[in-house]
């Protein structure tokens, strides 16, 4: 227990700092990659906050849903790059302002 | 106490530099950065395996495939001329002062105390473990087991949606010849 003298709102306003910095960031930035960083920001955020609950609850599904996020993420990333070539490859430009074919 | 706050000052400085970076390629980096601030995190969480994957997963397969589609599709260049709605980056940040603010007086404040155990807890060190994880993700009376099956599932479609995504599709092909 010797960590346990940080308490537990310090993990989260710090989890609530990173993730307003991810929102932002993909509000901001019109570089669809580094959109995706900015998403992978608040997922990371999040996921601090599970398992410092987890921690200071005693609790292993902190952990638990935290590995659920990670693996989620990983198949978000990968299929998001993949989209990105495909766009890449057919107009030469990922711009996120000019890509709105898909705009109904 | 220290060492939190050491940490936690390294990430948000690095998650700053992330979106103020106008490069990709340093925004990845910094990005590395803070993910491996997270993982020193977990490790004083007790979650010691959490911060083995996070390390292997995110700063090891996801960067270095977000670092290989910048390079590949020489994505390199700043970003800062092609914007177009001027409006929208200060509006953001005001929206962003918004929620931080909403969101720390919430956990300071707003929300009901949540009743923490008070007596020491024992066995932290086995809950985070690569036995701990083991033994509570796949024991059938808890409720991990099936969200773990999808989760295979889900990696799968991910695997193959991502081949179908980046292959060079039959139409531009037929276009080209």
């Amino acid at each position: 227990m010797s960590m346990a003298d940080v308490p537990l709102s310090w993990y989260l306003i710090l989890s609530a700092l990173l993730f307003t910095t991810g929102v932002v960031g993909v509000l901001v930035k019109r570089n669809p990659i580094v959109i995706f960083m900015c998403v992978e920001l608040m997922l990371n955020a999040v996921n601090l906050s599970l398992v410092a609950f987890g921690r200071y609850l005693g609790d292993a599904g902190g952990q638990m849903l935290s590995i659920f996020v990670m693996a989620v993420a990983a198949a978000e990333v990968a299929v998001g790059l993949g989209i990105l070539i495909a766009i890449f490859r057919l107009r030469d430009n990922i711009n996120v302002d000019e890509t709105n074919t898909m705009r109904g | 106490m220290i060492l939190f706050l050491i940490i936690a000052a390294i990430a948000l400085a690095t998650a700053l530099l992330v979106v103020l970076n106008p490069n990709p390629v340093r925004s990845a980096l910094f990005l590395v950065v803070n993910l491996f601030c997270i993982a020193g995190l977990y490790l004083l969480l007790n979650a010691y395996f959490l911060s083995a994957v996070q390390v292997i997963v995110y700063t090891g397969a996801i960067m270095v495939l977000f670092l290989f589609v910048i390079m590949l599709l020489n994505l390199g260049t700043p970003d800062r001329s092609l914007n177009k709605l001027k409006a929208q980056a200060p509006l953001a940040v005001l929206g962003g002062l918004i929620l931080a603010g909403t969101l720390v007086w919430a956990v300071t404040k707003g929300a009901p105390p949540i009743a923490l155990p008070t007596e020491p807890m024992v066995g932290l060190d086995t809950l985070g473990s690569p036995q701990g994880i083991g033994k509570t993700l796949y024991d059938p009376k808890k409720p991990w087991l099936f969200p773990f099956e999808v989760t295979s599932i889900l990696l799968l479609i991910a695997v193959i949606g991502s081949v179908v995504l980046a292959r060079r599709s039959y139409g531009e092909e037929a276009s080209k010849s």
